[in-house]
This record gives structure tokens, sequence and C-alpha cells, in this order.
């Protein structure tokens, strides 16, 4: 049996920063694999893309941060995923991501970090993986 | 033995990113037929293919400019004063986000990001620190700012006058060139209509009070960096200068009274010979363009460029590798007679470039500049049958991306609507499927990888807490301090000149100068004209 449901992916943009480019290719490439996508668009806050979360039920949720302040809104993320209940939804990081940040990364939860440069099929793999 | 077939040789079919079909070899006759109605001309005469000026770097090198700014003005300041010590010529100041899209470094929103990829500057006392012992005579500045630039420009401003500088002979240039804000980089505030008003009394301002400096940077840069071609680079930016243009032209300023301090700020890396001919197509055509406007002084005909090695050309993977690329990109924008010039650093794509990475891309300039003959002649690549076809075949290309976009309904509407944003973020998206399947071949990426030391020699800009927490207390120190019924005076006026449609930049002067916030002045203007909402089409 399956399902009949594409699986639902929240791509967002937390903080201040203004680079899109990266998430609107993973976008596209994530739709022309056969997802749905929703788009936050730019300068969101941790609070609103949960909120989105859980509105609209998604299977992962997909953060893209190049400001270099991954580190305390994964931690503002973290909190209020709990709260929300959802802490065990699949979250997924992607930006400029030092190598040295990476292990609290996955303390916080976060279940794998894209660091820039990762090719987009990679991203598109990872998540019907662990979608399936 | 069989006798040997001389093998056939086939040139493979080459494509530029701008989509036209390169010739294994060009001849006089390419030339004469890609010609357009424009004349190749001599340099510094009309339409200035070949350069504005007529001896160019023989009379004046170019500018060197590396962007930097630290989370503190104190921190900024030592980088300057490093930079302008090892030969810099000019400086490009990076602000951080809060202060980018005008939040003061106590909003809430503005949390984890002081400071973060420039300096936070809340008040006029932030911008008089960071430029302690810079003499703004000797050396020019550029501010890196777009939606909060009425506010910045007049901090800029009011710094020079308290400190005895002479504003109607002041140089320097803010980038504040919103509508390529809405398409990349994306620090706008306003809505689309508001936003080119606001750029609309800086160039009104600066004409009447500040007629040395340039009000406006157009930027083809971040347009390109989203994903755009060198055509649609070029085309778009010379839409979005149209278009302030003309509304400067509404407000009943003369052609002659500003077009002379719009200048430009393009993008490099791809393909040598396109990136020349870009240029060169590119003078000529604003040339053409601003002399429809009936212009009559050469000098507003002029396309004064900072042309710099693009980001977009760099890569996370060997990032040694971005040195070699840097050079490249350097002799590509002196070949293409740019007036400053500027490199993305090899670590950009991690972190803020180290002391160490900044200090390369400045030498890279400067071992150009004294060692390679790029300053002893005018257009050394004038007349090479190619570069001359190309620069045709790009101005004719240019032309034609204006022309659709003039037809369903100029530049401001398809801003507006994201259709400019949806068209380069699909390209964009080709663009990575061309890299990813090796049709598209990047050093390091694609091909010659090394894959095993994954771990590379770069080492991060280190972020501070404490630096947050002196800004805040600096932030609410001037508050506690400040004349606080001056303030309100002052933003009151700020909001009445934005209400009444009036120029908001002389009550914006007054207002910093009274220490009003950048956050203050910015929710003035919030209430006012109301915050943009992204299309989300993609």
């Amino acid at each position: 049996m399956t399902t009949l449901r594409k699986p639902r992916v929240l791509l967002a943009k937390p903080g201040l920063d203004g680079h899109d480019r990266g998430v609107k290719v993973v976008a596209l490439a994530l739709r022309d694999a056969g997802f749905e996508v929703i788009y936050t668009g730019l300068r969101q806050s941790p609070e609103a893309i949960v909120a989105v979360a859980t509105q609209e039920a998604v299977d992962a949720i997909g953060l893209s941060i190049l400001s270099g302040s991954h580190l305390p809104i994964c931690e503002r993320m973290r909190g209020l995923l709990a709260e929300a209940g959802i802490e065990d939804k699949l979250w997924i990081v992607g930006g400029n991501i030092p190598a040295a940040d990476r292990p609290r990364l996955e303390q916080m939860g976060v279940a794998r970090v894209f660091p820039t440069g990762t090719p987009f099929a990679e991203i598109v793999g990872y998540l019907k993986e662990r979608l399936q | 033995m069989s006798a040997r077939k001389p093998r056939k040789l086939e040139a493979r079919p080459v494509v530029l990113e701008s989509g036209i079909e390169v010739k294994p070899v060009y001849t006089a006759q390419d030339v004469e037929h890609s010609a357009t109605d424009l004349p190749l001309g001599e340099p510094g005469e009309f339409p200035f293919t070949r350069g504005i000026h007529k001896l160019m770097y023989r009379a004046r090198p170019w500018t060197m400019r590396q962007y930097s700014g630290f989370g503190t003005a104190e921190d900024t300041n030592k980088r300057f004063h490093y930079l302008i010590e090892r030969g810099q010529t000019g400086l490009n100041v990076a602000f951080d986000l809060p202060s980018q899209i005008g939040l003061d470094s106590d909003d809430p929103m503005a949390a984890g990001e002081v400071g973060r990829v420039g300096m936070a500057v809340d008040t006029l006392a932030v911008m008089e620190t960071a430029f302690e012992g810079v003499d703004l005579d000797k050396i020019t500045v550029s501010l890196t700012i777009n939606g909060s630039a009425t506010t910045m420009i007049a901090m800029y401003a009011a710094m020079a006058r308290r400190r005895g500088y002479d504003l109607r002979a002041l140089r320097g240039t803010a980038q504040n060139d919103i509508l390529k804000e809405f398409v990349g980089r994306s620090t706008w505030i306003f809505p689309v209509e508001p936003s080119v008003r606001l750029v609309g009394d800086t160039i009104e301002y600066c004409a009447h009070n500040l007629p040395k400096y340039s009000p406006v940077s157009v930027c083809g840069y971040h347009i390109r960096e989203s994903g755009a071609s060198p055509v649609q680079e070029m085309a778009y930016a010379f839409l979005i200068a149209k278009a302030y243009t003309e509304h400067s032209l509404a407000r009943g300023l003369d052609i002659d009274q500003f077009a002379g301090r719009l200048s430009f700020n393009f993008d490099i890396h791809g393909n040598i010979f396109e990136q020349v001919a870009k240029f060169r197509a590119g003078r000529r055509l604003w040339a053409d363009i601003v002399k429809g406007y009936g212009a009559r002084n050469p000098k507003s005909m002029w396309l004064r460029m900072i042309a710099g090695g693009g980001g977009g050309g760099l890569t996370i993977e060997q990032p040694e590798n971005n040195i070699a690329r840097g050079a490249y990109y350097a002799l590509i924008s002196a070949l293409s007679g740019t007036q400053t010039m500027a490199l993305c650093s090899y670590d950009e794509a991690y972190t803020i470039p180290s002391e160490r990475a900044a200090r390369i891309s400045l030498r890279t300039m400067q071992i150009l500049m004294h060692e390679m003959g790029l300053t002893d002649t005018v257009d050394p690549l004038g007349g090479s049958y190619y570069v001359e076809t190309l620069t045709n075949q790009m101005e004719a290309r240019i032309r034609a991306v204006m022309d659709e976009v003039d037809a369903q309904g100029g530049i401001v509407k398809a801003i507006g609507e994201g259709a400019i944003q949806a068209q380069v973020a699909r390209q964009a998206y080709e663009l990575e499927k061309g890299i990813y399947d090796g049709t598209i071949k990047k050093v390091g990426v694609n091909i010659f990888r090394e894959d095993d030391g994954e771990e590379q020699d770069v080492s991060y800009h280190p972020f501070s807490e404490e630096d947050t927490r002196r800004q805040l207390a600096k932030l609410e120190r001037i508050r506690r301090e400040r004349d606080s019924a001056r303030v309100e005076s002052t933003l009151a006026a700020v909001a009445e000149a934005a209400s009444k449609g009036e120029n908001v930049m002389p009550a914006t002067v007054e207002a910093v100068q009274a220490m009003a916030t950048v956050g203050e002045i910015t929710g003035v203007l919030k209430s006012v004209f109301g915050e943009y909402r992204e299309p989300l089409t993609f």
C-alpha cells in the first residue's frame, strides 16, 4: 500500500539573513523530485516557523542559514519544537555551517547538516530515504 | 600497414552564459557584420566604449576598495587603518544585518545577529568612532547600505560636518540601490514604491547639498549573484538605473544635475572575454541611454563602476584556488577599464575575511597595477576581432532584454510581482544542475576534486557575545543621556516629511544629530510607508 500524499517539506529562512539563492534551488529541486514544498520567505522567527510546521503538518523542516547565526537560532528552535510537541520532527540545516559546529547542532536535534556546496541531489536523496 | 587517414578536426560547440555562440576564429568581417548603430569611438569620447577617460589608468589608476567592517566600531576602525596603511585607496563599509534593515541592536529580531556580518551602527556616535583618524578628504568611503540608506547617508554627512569638512566637496558612495535588493541581497524594508521614492530623496538631497557624493551605486552584481546571466546583469541594472533617473526627472531635477553621480557595481566571474565585452558594451549603451534623456554634459554619460571579483565564482572546495580565481577576476576588471576594484577574498565562502585573506586580495590588485603593465595602455583588447564582435553582440542582447521587460510593463512592476526573482532563481537551479551533471565545469568541485582531507585551512572570524553586550550598553547609555524632547521632535519632523511627500533627508540629518537611532527613524518611516511583503514566486 502506498500513501497518495506527497511528502511535505517546510523550507525556512530564520533570522535576518537574505541569502536565498540556495534555499530556492533546493525548493525547486525538491519540487521536481515530487515533494510538496512550503517556503516561508525571508526573516522568519523560529516561533513563526514552528507554527507553520505544526499547522501544515509537514514531514520535515529545512532551515537555511548563511549569516553565522545558526547556533542561537537552532537553540531556540529546539525549545520551540519541544513546546509544540514535535521535537521528533525531522529537521535539517543548510548553509554556511563550520564543521566544528556540526556536532553541537546534532546535539540540539538537527538530523543532518548540509554545508554550502552540497549538491542538491544529496539533500533530495536524503529526504527521500528518510521520508519513505 | 594501413594508410593513415587524416583525422577530421571538429570544433566543439561553445555557447557563452549570455547565449552567444562562439566561433573558433574571428575576422574583420565578424566585427563588421555584428556592428550596431553606436560607433566604437575613442577613449574619453562618446559613446565611451573604450573607456570614460582619454588616458584611463595612465593618468589615474583604479581605486582599490576591499569590503570590511566588524561587529564593533572600534574593531572596524582598526581594520580600516590596517588597510589604509597597506595602500588601500578606498573604504567599503560592511554593516551588520540589523543595521541594514533598520533595527536597533536591542530589537528582539536582532538577537544573535548584532555585529555578525559587519558593523552594528545604532547612532551617529558609533559612526564617529568607526571613522576616527580616517581623513575623509584623502580616502573615499563607500557605505554598503540600502534599506536604511537615508539614515546612514544622513549620519555620514552629519559626521563629516561635525568634523569640519565642506559637504560640497565631500566624496563617497552609498550603495543605496533598493530595487536590486528585492532581487538579491534582500535588505528591503518598505514596499517597492516608497522605497524608490526614498532613493529619489537621497539623489535630490545630494544634488543640492553634496554634489560630489554618489548617492546610488546601481548593482548588477547581486542580480548576477542570484543567478542572472551577464546580459541580464547589465540589462536589469540599466532598467533599475533608468527607474531612478525617471523618478528624479519627474521631481524636476535636470539630468545633468545627478546623472554624473550615479555609479554602478558589477560582478566578475565566468568567461574572460564575455565579461570584458559586457563592460565595453555596457559603457556605450549607458552613454546612449543618458544622452537620450537630454544630457549635455559628457560626464553624465559615463558608466563609472566598481567591478569586482564575484563571490559566485568562488568555491567552498579547495579555497586556496580562489586566490587564483581572484587574480583572474582582477585582470578582467583592469582589462575592462573599471574605476574601482574589489575582490572577494579566498575564505569568503566560509567567513568574514581574515586579515591575511584581505591582504592577499589587496596585494593581488597591487601586483596587477605595478608589475603587469595593465596601466600602460588604454583598452588593450580594443581592436581584437573577437572582443569587438562580442561587444557588439552583447550590446544587442542587453538592449533586447531591456526592451522585453519594458514591453511587459517595466522593471518596477516586474520586481514588485516577483517575475525577475523567479527567473533568476530558476536559472540558478539550472546552473546547479549543470555543475552536478558535469556540463558546467568547476575545478575542485566536479573536476580535479580532492576527496580526502575534508577540513579546510580557513580560520573563522570570531564572534563575541561580549561585543554585543558592549554594543547594547553603549546604546542604552546614549538613550539615557540624549535630550529626549529633541529626539521626539526631530522624529516627528521625519514622519511629517515622509507623509507629506517632502524630502526626508533634511529632517533625518537633524534626527541623527539628536542621537535618534536607526531603529527609531526606520520605525517612523515604517509607520508611514508600511512594510514590504515578499512575493513567494519561484
